[in-house]
């Protein structure tokens, strides 16, 4: 596996990698928030630059005022994740084997959805207290609806011709599932997931707004009103902005090792 | 090599196509018919090498097919026949090929022997024990390869020998040893869209070959290749036989491939298939591409293509060949109907699409 990762076009990897246009993104996107600053005029209480911003982000991970947040919010998140996506896989697998657990099942799929989590989240703040769990089931619930439909789409669509190939050679039914049907169904479960991950994080700040004493839906509270402190509100989003980003790098990163050049 | 139609063209045929009734097929001289409670009958004496060393201590099998029947529910209610009462046997280290116009129910037929699906009626028995369910005697090979696009070549051959709990070293030194013997030692590590067609095909008769299996089942193996690399791969498919120790059931389309790897050819008729004849093919052993152009050749793709048409619509081969040219004027025809072009003048490049 390894051996063909390395005789994979460097030039291809190379252009994947090249910082370039990220970097030629970021000074655009910098440069246009400072101009609008400084057009507009706004006071730094309304739209703080993007210098503001950045001395506070610095300071305030400096000062411990983020961290502690940022750590209970990343620890939601993943826990919500994992719950959400491996529930969602065993689901989808269900899903994608029997008609009548999809009859059964997809309009309660569906309207849990389509139900919007601001509105579910009190409630289940309500049940299960202001504490990790209700953080970790909001979400894990908004996690799965599309990591469940990803599989089920996924192993739906796998290739008859292999399941049957891999009958010939005698696969048992978890064999012919192990070897075949999730490996062929990867990309699409993990469509799934780089979706999911990125609603994780908007689930685990819902959760916190709905209630709790720590995380960065939390701080976004504090600094929005009794700290009136609208750069660290900049930072805070800033942070939850680079949580994203960086988890769904690495789904993608996963996605590129696990599924590799099919072509 | 083309396609394996019937390249006797004209209205000649279309009218015979329209006079035909069903059920009128002509009696097969006794030598023809296939007859599996008989004892086989060796057609011809098979130029045979002995068998190699490390082979000689693997089991052979023969296949035996009975009765065999298979339908398929269809949308209307009424059941689609694609096998009705096929039956025939092949000696275990024989070649033999299967040809049958679309639909007849050929693949159906490798599917049944193979134990990849259940038959209705009749059995299949490999040297004499009968098959249930997939079976670890035979190897498949399909009509497209079905690699694995997430594995390289090697993991893709050792796939079997991963379903049937091997150790990863004898995994990876069995697969190995196979992609060497598909001369594909150096690609171990490409994955399938790497590999050319032809790579890809070599590969999956590796993984055919992983588990040992006595007999190997081919399902139009050439069909995606180009007609070039066809025949270098037949070659090599008949190197391949004679390493390993195995017995051959190859379904084709073509004619020409038939005869240049067969021992003999099972003619299949039109749904519902059954064996309508089973010719020898009396070449000898190493087939060379050259025999291809001998008349040896050239009768008996006429006399395939007699009984591939004759299922349907087109002269026996004995009335083709002007042995009984009473018997078609009987039927208040032109004795020479079928004479006037003897089949076997026609040069054997016809079938390339003339």
């Amino acid at each position: 596996m390894s051996l063909t990762q390395a005789q994979a076009p460097k030039a291809a990897r190379a252009r994947r990698l090249d910082p370039a246009p990220v970097l030629l993104g970021a000074v655009i996107f910098v440069v246009a928030w400072q101009a609008l600053v400084w057009i507009g005029g706004y006071e730094p209480w309304l739209l703080p630059g993007p210098l503001v911003v950045g001395q506070r982000f610095v300071d305030a991970w400096l000062d411990g005022t983020i961290a502690p947040h940022a750590t209970a919010t990343l620890l939601e998140i993943v826990l919500g994740f994992t719950v959400g996506a491996g529930l969602a896989l065993l689901v989808g697998m269900l899903l994608a084997r029997s008609h009548f657990a999809e009859r059964l099942l997809s309009p309660y799929l569906v309207a849990a959805q389509a139900t919007p989590i601001l509105a579910i989240a009190p409630l289940i703040a309500l049940w299960f207290g202001t504490g990790l769990l209700s953080k970790v089931l909001i979400c894990a619930l908004i996690v799965f609806f599309p990591v469940a439909i990803a599989t089920m789409v996924g192993i739906r669509s796998v290739d008859k011709r292999l399941v049957e190939m891999a009958r010939a050679f005698r696969a048992t039914r978890s064999q012919l599932v192990r070897q075949v049907e999730i490996p062929a169904a990867l990309p699409a479960i993990l469509g799934g997931m780089r979706v999911g991950v990125t609603l994780a994080v908007i689930g685990a700040i819902i959760g916190e707004w709905a209630g709790g004493e720590r995380g960065l839906g939390v701080l976004i509270n504090l600094a929005r009103g009794s700290l009136f402190d609208t750069p660290l509100l900049f930072a805070t989003l800033a942070t939850i902005a680079l949580i994203g980003i960086v988890l769904y790098l690495v789904v993608v990163a996963v996605e590129r090792r696990m599924v590799g050049a099919r072509g | 090599m083309g396609e394996g139609r019937a390249a006797r063209p004209g209205r000649a045929r279309a009218e015979r196509r329209l006079t035909r009734r069903r059920g009128a097929r002509r009696p097969w001289p006794a030598c023809r018919r296939p007859t599996p409670d008989r004892a086989p009958v060796r057609l011809h004496a098979p130029a045979r090498r002995p068998a190699r060393p490390e082979t000689g201590d693997r089991p052979l099998a023969s296949i035996d097919v009975a009765d065999l029947a298979r339908s398929f529910p269809t949308a209307t209610g009424t059941p689609l026949v694609a096998l009705d009462g096929v039956a025939f046997r092949v000696p275990e280290r024989q070649v033999v090929a299967i040809v049958g116009p679309n639909g007849c129910g050929k693949s159906t037929l490798l599917r049944l022997v193979g134990g990849l699906l259940p038959v209705d009626r009749g059995t299949v028995s490999l040297d004499g024990t009968p098959v249930v369910g997939p079976d670890p005697r035979v190897g498949f090979v399909f009509q497209e390869s079905r690699l694995m696009p997430w594995r390289d070549a090697v993991a893709n051959v050792a796939f079997p020998l991963e379903l049937a709990g091997r150790s990863a070293s004898e995994r990876l030194a069995r697969a190995r040893e196979l992609l060497a013997l598909v001369g594909l030692a150096e690609f171990a590590g490409a994955r399938p869209h790497q590999l050319s067609g032809g790579m890809r095909q070599r590969v999956a008769i590796a993984r055919a070959l992983a588990l040992e299996p006595s007999v190997l089942l081919l399902d139009e193996p050439f069909s995606a290749l180009d007609a070039l690399t066809r025949e270098r791969f037949g070659v090599e498919l008949l190197r391949i036989w004679q390493e390993t120790a195995t017995t051959i059931l190859i379904v084709t389309h073509s004619v020409s491939e038939a005869i240049f790897l067969a021992d003999r050819v099972l003619v299949l008729s039109p749904r519902p298939g059954q064996v309508v004849a089973d010719i020898p093919v009396n070449l000898p052993r190493p087939r060379r591409l050259s025999m291809l152009d001998t008349a040896v050749v050239s009768v008996t793709a006429a006399a395939i293509r007699a009984n591939l048409a004759g299922a349907a619509d087109e002269p026996a081969p004995e009335e083709a060949w002007g042995l009984q040219p009473a018997l078609a004027a009987s039927r208040g025809r032109d004795p020479l109907e079928g004479v006037g072009v003897p089949a076997w003048f026609d040069p054997f490049g016809r079938e390339g699409g003339a």
